[in-house]
C-alpha cells in the first residue's frame, strides 16, 4: 500500500505543477493578482506531496518490500540500514526522484525567501520553476517510476547496492551534488524571467547573487567529496580522471564560477548583461547535459546509470525544449541589452572578463573532449579516447594563465587603473613568487629540479602576494591593521578566502601529481620493505567477516626509524549478494602526506599478498582548498547589501 | 606441497624477514629509474580495453594486467615510448590510448579551443580600447540607479 | 552588431542536441570496438593443439575453408552458455569452428570438451594468451570470422545465441 501511496503523491505533486506553471503565468499576463498569488500555496504544495512520496519510498527500502522493482534491484535485507537509505539514490529512479525534490525545495526556498521580489517577477520565476519540474516528474513517472511493483511473484531478497556505493560517500555525495546541479536553476529561472519581462538591470544581479553562491557552494562540495571517495574507495588512490561523468559535473561547476564573477561586474557596473544571462542559462543547461549523459548511456564511463534509449529520448527532448527554449529566448531579447558604460584594458572589468574567458574556455575544451568520441562515432571514423593527456594540457594552461590574472584582478578599480600603482607590487611579487617557488621545491624535492612544480608553487606565492597586497591595500586608511580588518566588509572576505583556497587546491593538486609516487610489491608474511622513508611490514592477511561481505584484511605496520606510525589494514572483500570484489584502500591520512595502501592479489598458499603502497604528499590539500573556497562563497553573501534585502522579507 | 617445496619456502620466509633488500619483490622490477618512469607514464596513457573507463595502471582486469607485463617486457627489450604504444594500437586499436593520435580529426580538438580562446581573449582587448578613447561615463545610469534604490527599499 | 550571432549559443546547443540523436537514432554502440585485424590475415603463430601437445598448428596450417575461431576457456561461464549453440551449428549448419583454449589448463580443457560434446575441428592451446593478446582479445568468449584465405572479416564480443546467429553474425559466416 506504502507504494501505492507514494505513486498517488508523485501525481498530485505533478497536477499541482501543472498549476504551477500556469496560473501565476496566466495571472502576470492578465495582471490577475489572485492568479500570481497561487505561485506559492502551489510550490508549498508540490513540495509536501514529493516529501510524502520520498517518505513512502524510504519506507519502502526501509522496512525491504522487495515487491517494488526499485527496492529489489538496489536494496538487500543484509544491507546495514543506513545504506538501505541511501540505496534511494543508489539507482536512476531513486537519485532522478532525489533530483526532483531537490529541486522543488529550491522553488519553496525562493518562494520563502524572495518575499521582497516584485510580485510579477516571482509569479514568472516561480512559475518557470513549475515548467522545470513538471518536465522532469513527466519523465520520472512515465519512463522511471520508482513505486512499480514485481508481482505476482517478487524476489526473496534484493540485488543488493553496488559495494562502491555502500559508503559515507555515497551517502553525501550524490545530494550535495544534485543541490548544487539543481540549485543552478534559480539562478536560470532569475535569468529567464528577467529576459520574459525584459528587466535585466542590477537588482536582477543582486537578487542571483546568493542563491548562486549557495548552489556554487554545493556543487563545490558535492564535486570534492565525489573526488575525495573515489580517491579512497576505488583503491587505486586517484583523485580526479577526467571521466565524462565527472566531466559532467565539473562543466556546470566551471560555468557557475565564470557566473558568479559576471554577476559581480553586472551588479556593481551595470555591464555584460547580456553575457551574464547566457552564463546564467548555460550553468544550469550543463547541469542538465549531466543529468543526460548520465541516464542516456551515449558515453562510457565507470559512473553510468544502465542504460535505457527511452529515457535518453525523454530526456533529450526536455533538453531540447528547456535548453533550446531559454536560448531562443535570449536570441530574441538579448540584443536589446546593449550597455554604455567604457573600462580600460587595466581595470577590474577586463580582468573580470580575462577569468570569464578562460573558464568558459577551460568548460568548452571539456566539452569538445569529452564528446570527441562520440563526434568520431557519429561520422563513422575511428574509436578513439579522449583523456587525461588532453585535459591536463590545456587545462594546467589555463589555470596557470587565471591564477596569474587572480593576484591582479581584486587589486584593480573598476573602469580604470593606472599601471604604476601595481608595478612596483608585480616586480617585487613576480621575482620574490619565482625565488619562493625555486626554494620550496628545491628543499621538498631534495635538490631535484622539477619545472612543473616549480612553476606552480610560484603561482600559488603570486597568488598569496596578491591577496596580502589586497589586504594592505584595503585597510590603508585606516587607523591601525587591525582596525583596518574589523572594517573590511564581508564580501571581501568571502572573495580573499575563496581565492585562498584555489592556492591551497593548487598547492594539493600540483605537489601530488608530481610527487606521488607508488609500488607494486610482493610481500611475504613477516616481510618488511623500505619504501621512501618507510618501512611496511606485512604481517600477513586474515579473513573477516563483514554484515554482508566476506573479506581477507591484510596487517601492515608501518614504522619510520623504527618507531611505530600506524597500523594499516587494507581489506579484499567479496560482496554476498553481487559477488562482486573490492579492494578497500586503507589510508594514514596527514596534512603533509598520505601513505595509501591496498591489496592486489594472493599469490600463492604461503599467504604471499601482491600489495600496493602509495605515497601522496599535499593530496588533503586538493580537498581542504574546497573547503575555503565554500567558506568564502557563504561569507560574500553575509555582506549588508543582500542581508538587507532578507530582512526585509521577513 | 612437497617437502622440497615446503623447504624452501621456509627458508625463503626466514630470508625475507631478514633481509630488507628493498625492490627485489617488485612485480615489476627495473634496475633503471628511467625506466620505471617511463613505465608508469605509460600505463597511465593506456586504457584497459575491456574495463569502463579506467587506464592500464590502475585496473584490475586479467587484460590489463597482461598489457602492463607486455609494456614491461618490451621497455626491457629496448622499445621506444612510441614503438610501445603503436605495438598496443595494432592490437587494440586506438581506444587502447588516452592520447590520440595525431591526425586530420584531430588537429581540430587542439585548435577549436585555442581559436576559441585568442578570440576570447581577442574580443576583451579590442572592447576595452574601443571605449578607452570614449569619455567613460558614470558607473549605472541614474535611471537604473533609481530604479534599484526603489526595488532594494 | 549583428543580430544573429546571439543565435550563435542556440546552434551550438542545435548541433550537440543532433549529434545525441543521431547516435541514439542510428544506436551507435559505442562500446562496440572494431577489430584492427579486419582484412588482415592473422598474426603468426605456432602453439600445440590441446589434444596433442605434439601437433603444432600455425596460422599457415589451419584451414582453407571460412571459419569461425573461437576463443574459450574452461573458466568462462559464459563460454560454458554458449557452448551447446556452438555445438548445434556445427552439427546442424555445418559450421566450421577452430578453438582457442585460451589462458586454460590443458587436462581441464580435455575433460570439458568430453563432457560437453567438442564443436571445434581444431583446437589451439594457447596457455600463456600470446596469440590472445596478439589477436586483441580482451576475454573470452570472442569470435572471429576468418575467410579461406585466412584473414579476418570480423570479431564478435561475448556469446553468440541463437538470436545474434539468426539475425546478424549467419549472414557475415556465408559471406566469407
Amino acid at each position: 500500500m506504502i507504494a501505492e501511496l507514494g505513486f498517488v503523491a508523485l501525481l498530485l505533486a505533478m497536477a499541482l505543477s501543472v498549476l504551477q506553471s500556469f496560473f501565476p503565468m496566466i495571472g502576470v499576463v492578465n495582471k490577475n493578482l489572485w492568479l500570481m498569488q497561487t505561485g506559492r500555496p502551489l510550490t508549498l504544495g508540490v513540495f509536501v506531496m514529493l516529501t510524502i512520496g520520498f517518505l513512502c519510498l524510504g519506507y519502502s527500502h526501509a522496512v525491504d518490500d522487495f515487491t517494488v522493482a526499485y527496492v529489489a534491484n538496489h536494496s538487500n535485507s543484509e544491507l546495514p540500514m543506513q545504506y538501505k537509505i541511501s540505496s534511494i539514490w543508489g539507482g536512476h529512479e531513486g537519485s532522478m526522484y532525489l533530483w526532483i525534490y531537490i529541486l522543488s525545495g529550491w522553488a519553496l526556498a525562493v518562494s520563502i525567501f524572495s518575499k521582497s521580489l516584485p510580485r510579477e517577477n516571482l509569479a514568472t520565476i516561480l512559475a518557470v520553476m513549475g515548467m522545470v519540474t513538471l518536465g522532469f516528474l513527466l519523465f520520472l513517472i512515465l519512463t522511471s517510476n520508482p513505486f512499480e511493483r514485481i508481482l505476482p511473484i517478487p524476489p526473496e531478497d534484493g540485488r543488493d547496492l553496488n559495494p562502491l556505493l555502500q559508503d559515507i560517500g555515497l551517502i553525501l555525495h550524490p545530494p550535495m551534488l544534485y543541490m548544487g546541479y539543481v540549485g543552478f536553476s534559480v539562478a536560470f529561472v532569475f535569468a529567464i524571467s528577467a529576459l520574459i519581462s525584459g528587466n535585466l538591470d542590477s537588482a536582477w544581479a543582486r537578487w542571483s547573487r546568493p542563491w548562486t553562491n549557495i548552489a556554487w557552494v554545493f556543487m563545490t562540495l558535492g564535486i570534492a567529496l565525489g573526488s575525495w571517495w573515489a580517491y579512497y574507495e576505488l583503491g587505486w588512490g586517484g583523485w580526479w580522471f577526467w571521466d565524462p561523468v565527472e566531466n559532467a559535473s565539473f562543466m556546470p561547476w566551471l560555468m557557475g564560477t565564470a557566473l558568479i564573477h559576471s554577476l559581480a561586474v553586472t551588479e556593481k557596473r551595470g555591464m555584460f548583461k547580456s553575457w551574464t544571462v547566457l552564463l546564467a542559462i548555460f550553468t544550469f543547461s550543463f547541469s542538465l547535459l549531466g543529468t543526460f549523459l548520465v541516464r542516456s548511456g551515449v558515453l562510457t564511463s565507470v559512473h553510468a546509470f544502465a542504460a535505457d534509449p527511452e529515457r535518453g529520448y525523454f530526456i533529450l527532448a526536455l533538453l531540447a525544449l528547456t535548453i533550446g527554449g531559454s536560448l531562443t529566448l535570449f536570441a530574441i531579447k538579448a540584443p536589446g541589452l546593449r550597455s554604455r558604460a567604457s573600462f580600460t584594458l587595466f581595470s577590474r572589468e577586463s580582468f573580470l572578463l580575462i577569468n570569464n574567458v578562460l573558464l568558459s574556455v577551460s568548460c568548452f575544451m571539456v566539452l569538445l573532449g569529452t564528446l570527441y568520441p562520440l563526434i568520431f562515432d557519429a561520422l563513422g571514423l575511428r574509436k578513439i579516447s579522449v583523456g587525461p593527456p588532453f585535459f591536463d594540457f590545456f587545462f594546467t594552461k589555463l589555470m596557470a594563465v587565471l591564477i596569474l590574472a587572480l593576484a591582479i584582478g581584486p587589486l584593480l578599480k573598476w573602469k580604470k587603473n593606472e599601471y604604476k600603482t601595481l608595478k612596483k607590487f608585480a616586480a617585487i611579487g613576480a621575482v620574490a613568487s619565482i625565488a619562493l617557488g625555486f626554494i620550496a621545491m628545491y628543499w621538498y624535492g631534495n635538490g631535484e629540479i622539477n619545472f612543473a612544480v616549480w612553476l606552480g608553487l610560484s603561482l600559488c606565492f603570486w597568488l598569496g602576494f596578491g591577496i596580502l597586497k589586497a589586504f594592505k591595500d584595503n585597510t590603508r586608511n585606516a587607523k591601525s591593521f587591525m582596525g583596518g580588518l574589523k572594517k573590511l566588509a564581508p564580501s571581501f572576505y568571502g572573495m580573499q578566502f575563496a581565492h585562498f583556497g584555489m592556492i591551497i587546491t593548487t598547492v594539493g593538486v600540483v605537489m601530488v601529481s608530481n610527487y606521488e609516487t607508488e609500488e607494486d610489491i610482493r610481500m611475504a608474511v613477516g616481510e618488511a620493505v623500505q619504501y621512501d622513508e618507510y618501512e611496511f611490514r606485512f604481517e600477513g592477511a586474515y579473513p573477516v567477516i563483514g554484515p554482508n561481505y566476506s573479506a581477507m584484511r591484510g596487517e601492515m605496520l608501518v614504522f619510520r626509524d623504527d618507531e611505530k606510525v600506524v597500523r594499516l589494514s587494507p581489506e579484499k572483500r567479496n560482496y554476498n549478494a553481487s559477488g562482486q570484489i573490492m579492494t578497500e584502500a586503507d589510508i594514514d591520512a596527514g596534512l603533509m602526506k598520505d601513505l595509501y595502501v591496498s591489496m592486489g592479489e594472493e599469490l600463492n598458499s604461503n599467504g604471499d599478498w601482491s600489495v600496493r603502497i602509495h605515497i601522496k604528499p599535499f593530496v588533503r590539500w586538493i580537498w581542504l582548498g574546497t573547503i575555503f573556497m565554500s567558506i568564502g562563497a557563504v561569507l560574500a553573501i553575509l555582506d549588508r547589501r543582500y542581508r538587507k534585502t532578507i530582512k526585509v522579507k521577513n | 606441497m612437497n617437502h622440497f617445496k615446503f623447504l624452501l619456502a621456509f627458508f625463503g620466509l626466514i630470508l625475507a624477514s631478514v633481509s630488507f633488500a628493498a625492490f627485489d619483490d617488485h612485480r615489476f622490477p627495473f634496475d633503471d629509474e628511467g625506466l620505471k618512469e617511463r613505465y608508469e607514464a605509460l600505463t597511465y596513457e593506456l586504457r584497459c580495453p575491456k574495463c569502463q573507463n579506467q587506464n592500464v595502471a590502475d585496473s584490475d582486469a586479467p587484460i590489463a594486467s597482461d598489457i602492463r607485463e607486455r609494456v614491461y617486457d618490451l621497455l626491457n627489450e629496448g622499445a621506444t615510448d612510441k614503438e610501445i604504444i603503436d605495438h598496443m594500437i595494432d592490437r587494440y586499436t586506438e581506444f587502447v590510448t588516452y592520447k590520440p593520435q595525431m591526425s586530420f580529426g584531430i588537429m581540430w580538438l587542439y585548435i577549436i579551443p585555442t581559436a576559441v580562446l585568442v578570440i576570447g581573449l581577442a574580443f576583451i582587448y579590442l572592447r576595452s580600447r574601443k571605449t578607452k578613447e570614449a569619455a567613460a561615463p558614470e558607473q549605472i545610469d541614474e535611471k537604473e540607479q533609481q530604479k534599484l534604490n526603489e526595488l532594494l527599499k | 552588431m549583428n543580430r544573429w550571432i546571439y543565435f550563435a549559443p542556440a546552434f551550438l546547443v542545435l548541433a550537440i542536441g543532433g549529434l545525441f540523436l543521431y547516435v541514439m537514432v542510428a544506436d551507435i554502440d559505442t562500446k562496440n570496438i572494431p577489430t584492427p585485424l579486419k582484412d588482415k590475415a592473422l598474426p603468426e603463430f605456432a602453439l600445440p593443439s590441446v589434444h596433442d601437445p605434439d601437433e603444432i598448428l600455425r596460422n599457415t596450417n589451419l584451414s582453407d575453408q571460412p571459419y569461425l575461431l573461437n576463443v574459450w576457456a574452461t573458466w568462462c561461464i559464459t563460454c560454458r552458455v554458449e557452448h551447446p549453440v556452438l555445438y548445434r551449428l556445427a552439427q546442424d549448419e555445418g559450421v566450421k569452428f577452430i578453438g582457442l583454449n585460451y589462458k586454460d589448463s590443458r587436462d581441464e580443457a580435455i575433460d570439458w570438451l568430453a563432457e560437453y560434446n567438442d564443436p571445434f575441428s581444431k583446437n589451439i592451446y594457447d596457455e600463456e594468451g600470446t596469440l590472445g593478446f596478439d589477436l586483441g582479445v580482451t576475454g573470452a568468449p570472442e569470435t572471429f570470422f576468418v575467410r579461406g584465405d585466412g584473414t579476418v572479416a570480423y570479431k564478435h564480443v561475448g556469446e553468440i545465441d541463437y538470436d545474434n546467429w539468426n539475425n546478424k553474425l549467419k549472414a557475415i559466416y556465408e559471406s566469407l
